[in-house]
Order: C-alpha cells, then structure tokens, then sequence
C-alpha cells in the first residue's frame, strides 16, 4: 500500500510538472502579452516604452530562464505576483478559492443529498413508475444548460420577487444568512446537473451489484431486503459512485465560471478568465497549477478510497 | 440496418423516438433554406420603412423578432446547423484521436502506455476554459477552431474509456487464440480489438454529442463562440437574448429550449444504446 503510494504521488507530481511547463508554454504562444493589453494603444508607446516595460517584468528574459525562476519560486511556495495588480499571486488565488470551494461542497453537498436517495429508489424499484420519474428528472438535469438555467432563474426572481442575490462573497461562518443568499441558488443549479450524472451512476452500478451472486446468496440466507441493500450491495456499489463524484470535484473547482459570471461572485474560475484576457502570465500559471494539485490529489484519494469500498481491493 | 432500428423501436421505444428527434434535426438542418420562414440575417422592415424589433411572438413571427427585427424562428432552424456540425466534427475528431491514443496505450502497454496517459493526465489537469482561450486567441474565432477546442476536450476521456476496454478485452481467450494462430499484432488490434471497442465509443460518442453542443453554447456564452452574425443558439441566448430578458424572455427561452431537447435527444439515444449494447444492463 506504502509503495502504491509512493508510486502515485511520485506520478502526480511528474503530471505537476508536465502541467507547469505545458500552461507556461501555453500561455507565452498568446499573441499579445500583459504589457501590450495594458498600455493604451491609442497613445502609442514607442517601442523604447514597450522593451522597458518587459524589461521590468522579467518578460524580456529567455524563455527557459524565465521558467526556472517560476518554477524555483512555485517550490518555495511562492507563485509570482500578478502582471498587472502586482499583488502575489497566492493572494489574489486564496481570496477566490474562499468563494470557489464553498460553492463546489454546496453545489456537491445539493447534488448528493438529490442524486443517492433517488439513485437507490430508482434501482430497487426498476422499472417502477418511481424509476421512470427518477431517470427522467436525472436525464432533465443533464439536459438543461447550467447557464441557461442560471439566467432564466435570476431574471425571473428579479421581475416576479424584485430580489437579487447580495453582491460581495461572505463566508458560511462569518456570515451564513448572507453567504447562503449567495451561493444557495447558484448551489442548486450546479448540484441538479451534477445529481444527474451521480444518480445515474448510483442506479446502473447498484442494479450491477443485485444481480451478484453474493447478493443473492445474502438473499436465501433470509436477510432483510432493507439489509441486503443497505450492509450488502450499497458499498459495493459505490466504487463508481465514487470515481464520478471525485471527477466532478474536480470540474466543479474550474467550471463554475459561467454561474460566478452570471451570479457576479468572483472565484477563482472568472479570475482564470480574466487573466487569460490581460494575459496575466503569473495568474494564469498560478490558477492552473491550483487546478491540477485539485485533481491529481482528489484522483488519488478516489484509487484510496476503492481499497476502503471493496476489501478485495489491494494496492501493491 | 433496417433490424438494428426495428430492434430499437420494440426494446426502447424512448430510445426510438430521440433518434427520430435526432433525424428530425439533421433534417432541419439539411433544409434550413427551406423550412425557414425568412432570411434570418434579413432585417425586417414595418410599412415606415424601420425594424420590427422585439415584438413578441405572433402569427406573423412565429417566434417572435430580435432587437434588429431579425425573425427567431428563422434563426433557430439556421442555428441547428452550427450546432450539429460542432456536435458531429468534435464529437469525430475528439473519440478518433481518443481511440487512436487508447488502442495504442491499451494494447501495447509498457513505457509507451505510460507516456501516453501522463499525457492524458496532463490533458485533464488543464482546464478546458484555458484551453478553448488559448487556441481561439492563437488560431483566431471560427466556427474550425471551436470543433478543434472541442475535440481537444473530448479526446482525453474518450482515450480512457477505450484504454479501460482494451485491457479487459486483452483478457479474453479469443485474443490468446489470435496470438496463437499467429496473427500479428495490427491484425489483432484491427480485427479483433477494434470492433469491440465500437459499443462503448458509439455510447460515449452519443452523450458527447449533446455536451458538444452545449460547450458551443456555453463558449458562445463567454463571447468566445462563433463570431456573430452567424445564428447559433450559444449566441442568441447570450446576446440578445440575455440582454433583454426583463423585457423579451422569449429571446433567451426559445433558444434555450432548442439547446435543451437537441441534447435530451441525444442523451436519451445514448441511454437506449448503452442498454441495448450491453447486455449486462438489460432489464431481466
């Protein structure tokens, strides 16, 4: 298991530094640069300006050199500072992650408590009427755009209720009656999409396991139905649960864009967004680099957590 | 051919009735020029000469007209076609990119499988918003660039879901047989891998296809979609139909719907052909 470990996090960091050198390249290949989107370009800088400019920001440097001062400040933890605010950048990333992450384990939180209830209902009464409206609403869910959804639900609690969501991002235990304002329709509308995918997987992977034998034989020993889905099949079960919930995670953290946009709650997706459009080098790199710890970490907690699910799991 | 469909319609009725909506589709798409009320790039003109703008939904305008008196409906049925080729190309380049790399990795395995999915790994790690920025701001805003973004999301995923197969299928003793009567390895991934690998690339293809669309839509959404004035649904939403939903919802409702039954279609084509092709999933 400690070797299995060790593996993977040896192969997450190498995916770390693939990632760093790909978005560091990415970004330099933009026409343009942070410099050229600042400077008015009614007042046409003389080129002395420009290289002077450049000049300050370490842009004129060799590409590779420019990348091993990056990377030798990311392992001391530090990530630059902005191009344009000149704020680090960790700071400028720990103010949005705040509003990112609580919309994600709400967003999370909305989809579970939607799709696991009517996953398992769906399963156990197959092809039940209950099945049917269950697999319909999770099809629905996947079929309606988040931003259109979005926008049609704001627009119409402003025209019908004139209310609109609080601007300005307060976190749950500072604030909740505030936060929750903010974030809870936003939650909703990410967490139907979400429940959708998860209720589905709950559904076709728990109909899977009732047809195993051990299930059966749980069964003919004289067990509860309630027992056998619950202690038997449901863990089982979960594996792939599991592996789509942990993927989803990690497109929540960058896809909540479009909703922060609609919503006007600033995370780090619309940060990303911006930063691609000043071409804010040091953002861009910092945020992606964010994004890729998120994934790489949550992919490896969803390998470890198989073994947890299904004894019969080993990692060598 | 006429089996496989007489088989869909008698085991998933549901799954028959999306596929006619999907062909439907094409159908408007194909005959767009046809079935469109007016030109939807035309101004509509009143007897003094100025735009129709926003008016409402009527028998006139079936679906009412946008602020530069443009008709909805023409442009729905002119939108479906930009939707459906970004659906198609991407949803073509992204699983056979994604084949390709899962054949490659899933059969020979060893140090070349371990290239290819850090690689993946990488891919997925980057998100795809970045992605779509950088080669719209490098390669310029078209309608080509978009399916090539588009494609570039899908292949990581697709390549998985093939890699994921093929090993089990490597498992199997009618490979062991190939190896012993011996065939050589492209002939196995060719003729005996490949066709396997089919069902679950059909299904994943399927679902792709409604989220390609919304990609679109969404890219559309952000300004990073198909430059206007061309009609997509993406772009009318975010347009004007964002613009003036307090005074004219039907502008971002129509479009919206549009969006959301193209993609149940499809979705629902998906499910139907993911239970009918994999027999563990049948209803007992």
């Amino acid at each position: 298991m400690r070797t299995y470990i060790a593996r993977r996090v040896v192969q997450g960091l190498l995916v770390l530094w693939l990632v760093s050198f790909a978005v560091f390249s990415l970004v330099r290949i933009l026409p343009g640069d942070a410099v050229l989107m600042q400077l008015d370009a009614a007042a046409a800088p003389t080129p002395e300006q420009l290289a002077r400019a450049r000049q300050e920001l370490g842009l004129d440097r060799p590409f590779l050199e420019q990348y091993r001062t990056w990377m030798s400040g990311v392992a001391h933890g530090d990530l630059g500072r902005s191009l344009i605010t000149r704020r680090p950048v960790t700071q400028e990333l720990a103010k949005r992650i705040s509003l990112t992450s609580h919309l994600a384990v709400m967003s999370m939180i909305v989809a579970l408590l939607i799709a696991l209830p009517i996953g398992v209902l769906a399963a156990v009464r197959q092809d039940t009427p209950a099945d049917y409206v269950g697999r319909l609403g999770a099809i629905l869910g996947l079929s309606l755009p988040d931003f259109w959804l979005a926008t049609v639900v704001i627009t119409f609690l402003a025209i019908w209720f004139h209310w609109i969501p609080p601007i300005g991002f307060a976190p749950i235990w500072q604030d909740p009656a505030r936060n929750l304002s903010q974030l809870l329709i936003p939650a909703v509308i990410i967490g139907a999409r979400l429940a959708a995918v998860s209720m589905r997987m709950t559904r076709s992977s728990l109909l899977e396991v009732l047809r195993q034998d051990y299930v059966v034989t749980a069964r003919a020993k004289g067990a509860r139905e309630r027992t056998v889905i619950v202690r038997h099949a449901l863990k089982n079960a979960f594996i792939p649960v599991v592996t789509i919930i942990g993927q989803q995670f990690s497109v929540l953290l960058g896809g909540t864009v479009i909703v922060e946009f609609i919503f006007l709650q600033p995370g780090v997706g619309s940060l990303l967004l911006d930063a691609v459009l000043l071409r804010d080098y040091t953002i861009i790199q910092g945020a992606v680099l964010f994004f890729a710890v998120v994934i790489v970490a949550m992919n490896l907690l969803v390998d470890l957590s198989y073994s947890w699910l299904d004894p019969r799991i080993r990692y060598r | 051919m006429w089996r496989a469909v007489a088989l869909l319609v008698q085991r998933k009725p549901l799954g028959a009735v999306s596929a006619a909506v999907v062909c439907a589709l094409v159908a408007v798409a194909l005959l767009a020029p046809v079935l469109a009320p007016r030109d939807p790039y035309m101004f509509n003109l009143d007897d003094r000469g100025l735009p129709i703008r926003m008016q409402a939904p009527s028998a006139t305008f079936l679906l009412g007209t946008d602020p530069l008196g443009r008709d909805v409906l023409s442009r729905i049925v002119y939108g479906a076609r930009v939707s459906l080729i970004v659906g198609f190309a991407s949803v073509l380049i992204g699983t056979l990119l994604g084949t390709a790399l899962g054949l490659v990795s899933g059969y020979w395995e060893g140090s070349l499988d371990q290239v290819i999915q850090r690689g993946v790994d990488t891919a997925m790690a980057i998100p795809g918003i970045v992605l779509a920025l950088a080669v719209m701001s490098v390669l310029g805003q078209s309608l080509t660039n978009i399916i090539l973004v588009i494609g570039l999301v899908i292949a990581p995923g697709a390549s998985r879901v093939v890699r994921g197969t093929v090993l089990a299928i490597k498992q199997q003793t009618f490979i062991d047989a190939a190896h012993a009567s011996g065939a050589s390895a492209s002939r196995i991934v060719f003729r005996h891998v490949l066709p396997n690998v089919f069902a679950p690339i059909l299904v994943i293809a399927t679902v792709w296809l409604g989220n390609a669309i919304v990609i679109e839509a969404a890219l559309s959404f952000l300004g990073l979609g198909t430059p206007p004035p061309t009609p997509t649904w993406g772009g009318m939403l975010s347009g004007e139909g964002r613009r003036n939903l307090e005074t004219a919802p039907y502008l971002a409702i129509f479009p919206g719907l549009a969006i959301s039954s193209v993609v149940l279609a499809f979705n629902m084509l998906g499910d139907a052909l993911r239970d009918l092709l994999d027999p563990r999933l049948r209803t007992r």
